[in-house]
């Protein structure tokens, strides 16, 4: 068995394939940890499924060759860039549409959710060249992920860690209490377009691994296994990472033994995992932080309460 | 009918002038006036959808008036409010998000940090003074899910005490709260109103206790006369009580001592039983 598993780390592709699921999980448990504590997985998936219209579009630019002022250029685009546009453009859009228009939020996310995929489908029809490799940002293909991929999401994961640390305090305080945070001056609109950026950004290093069908399972099922474990954003980021690298890693190697689709076992995994631990969470009927309050230690509680006058 | 005594000139810490403020250019306040001075302990009181949120919104700088005039500090509301604590119902919550105590606190002091600025250690000390205060230090690693509603109201007050207000503005503080513990949570404002103004609303005219020092009644016009005491005409205009209670024309002592018990919320129709 170990050496079946050192014969697969021979292969690039293999080695590639862990590095990319290992970097994914830190964004992934960073970011998820505030899609599951602010309840922004619906707005997440709108997100997700906008970005494959910039794939689409990227396919559609890349190798055109056009004419601006004489000169002839032959025009590059990776898919995952305009990916990245366009997400962070549905980003942008839902983040307005959901702070000034108050009702209806759902349904112009579900439509641009809708849009963006339906332009992706779009921009593949009209383009000429070969078109199967689509299918991989669908369903994922982490064993295809190229180097130059490698170093587009360890340069996503600096810039979603480095956002964090430095807006904490305020993207905690948006999460858990927007009027007082509002009240306290804080930019809150701001702070949450940041927040729907960097959504934005992971979402679309995912797609590579898992594909944007499962995408919000990924960011949402580590962090939420950790919430009912810990009970502080900070450890439920970590915890959230760490069982991000573990499930993408056995999930890789699952598929890789059983010759199943990557993306679809790693979500498999996470799920059996998360499952699992909202059974062992009932069934020793509290959380393994041992600060909780149930039963006669929440009576005993308010009987101090009472004592304290 | 006696006007609160003032002992010395205090300071005018909340302005409202012939304030309307609604939504969708539907009032929900009309023609509010009021002064709260340093020191004051206001309880306004109200059937639900008379405006106490929409007021509370003003006051905070969430809802621009429609028109008239509202001062904090004798500030525009955006730049008053840093110095109001502001208490929400505790009630509006969610159990699951995982912060504790410590954390929660702290985020009083945010008004004082700008972007980019890390808390201070002077931050960590006014947050267990605040904590301190409440009576809640001890528990400042539990998470707040864990706390009963009387313990996460008095770390809600911990909150407002670290961004040191001069004004504490509570909304609805006793919702979630069985009579004993708002017994006790009264006695914590009674002592923080030695140093801070205390401005609070209810919807519950049972929640009102001797600690308040004045009391208005506010449904869509606010009736506050710096008074002590409810007015009957006061209540009848609020609530639209029955006429006889106004046919007295004399001023209703609503809660004679906040040591009675308090099992039962006096309806309107309590009001004549007690007086």
């Amino acid at each position: 068995m170990i050496n079946a598993l050192l014969e697969a780390l021979q292969f690039g592709f293999m080695r590639n394939a862990l590095v990319a699921g290992a970097l994914v999980s830190i964004a992934c448990g960073v970011i998820g940890t505030f899609v599951v504590v602010k309840r922004m997985v619906f707005v997440s998936g709108g997100i997700a499924h906008a970005a494959y219209g910039g794939i689409g579009l990227g396919y559609f630019l890349d190798g055109r060759t056009i004419n601006v002022c004489e000169r002839v250029l032959n025009v590059r685009v990776n898919p995952v860039l305009g990916a990245i546009v366009f997400s962070l453009a549905a980003a942008l859009g839902m983040g307005t549409v959901q702070r000034k228009t108050r009702q209806r939020a759902d349904t112009l996310i579900g439509v641009m959710w809708a849009i963006g995929m339906a332009l992706g489908i779009v921009f593949v029809d009209l383009t000429e060249s070969y078109k199967v490799d689509l299918m991989s940002y669908l369903f994922g293909s982490i064993l295809a992920v190229p180097r130059s991929d490698l170093l587009i999401m360890l340069a996503l994961d600096g810039v979603v860690i480095t956002l964090v640390a430095l807006f904490y305090k305020e993207l905690l305080a948006v999460s858990f209490d927007e009027t007082f945070a509002t009240v306290e001056n804080v930019p809150v609109d701001a702070i949450y377009i940041i927040l729907l950026c960097m959504i934005a950004l992971t979402v679309v290093m995912m797609m590579r691994v898992v594909g944007l069908i499962m995408v919000i399972a990924l960011l949402t099922m580590p962090a939420a296994i950790s919430a009912q474990f810990v009970k502080d954003i900070g450890k439920m980021m970590v915890l959230a990472s760490v069982l991000g690298v573990i499930f993408t890693t056995t999930g890789l190697w699952l598929s890789y033994f059983l010759n199943l689709t990557s993306g679809a076992t790693i979500i498999l995994v996470s799920g059996a995992v998360y499952l699992l631990s909202l059974v062992v969470t009932h069934v020793t009927g509290g959380q393994g932080d041992d600060t909780r309050t149930s039963g006669p230690e929440s009576q005993a509680a308010e009987d101090k309460e009472s004592a304290l006058a | 009918m006696s006007r609160q005594d003032t002992p010395h000139a205090a300071q005018e810490l909340i302005t409202i002038r012939h304030l309307w403020a609604g939504y969708d250019h539907e009032p929900v306040l009309e023609d509010v006036n009021l002064s709260v001075k340093e020191l004051d302990f206001v309880g306004l009181i109200g059937p639900n959808g008379g405006g106490k949120t929409t007021l509370l919104k003003v006051l905070l700088g969430l809802l621009p008036p429609m028109r008239g005039e509202v001062r904090v500090m004798g500030l525009s509301v955006e730049k008053g409010r840093r110095y109001v604590g502001y208490v929400p119902q505790s009630v509006e919550f969610d159990r699951d998000f995982p912060i504790r105590v410590w954390d929660v606190a702290r985020m009083g002091r945010l008004g004082k940090r700008r972007l980019l600025q890390r808390y201070t250690r002077r931050d960590g000390e006014i947050v267990a003074q605040a904590l301190t205060d409440v009576g809640m230090l001890d528990l400042r690693d539990r998470p707040i899910g864990a706390l009963s509603g009387g313990q996460r109201q008095r770390v809600y007050i911990a909150r407002a005490l670290a961004a040191q207000p001069r004004i504490l503005l509570l909304d609805e503080p006793m919702a979630s709260v069985d009579a004993q513990v708002s017994t006790t949570l009264y006695e914590l404002l009674g002592r923080l109103n030695e140093r801070v103004t205390i401005l609070m609303i209810s919807h519950d005219m049972g929640a009102v206790s001797s600690y308040v020092k004045t009391v208005g009644c506010l449904s869509r016009r606010l009736f506050y006369h710096g008074d002590k005491q409810l007015t009957s005409d006061m209540v009848a205009a609020a609530y639209g009580c029955p006429i006889d209670l106004i046919a007295h024309g004399v001023p209703h002592r609503v809660f004679p001592e906040h040591t009675a018990p308090e099992q039962e919320r006096p309806e309107v129709a309590h009001l004549e039983a007690r007086e």
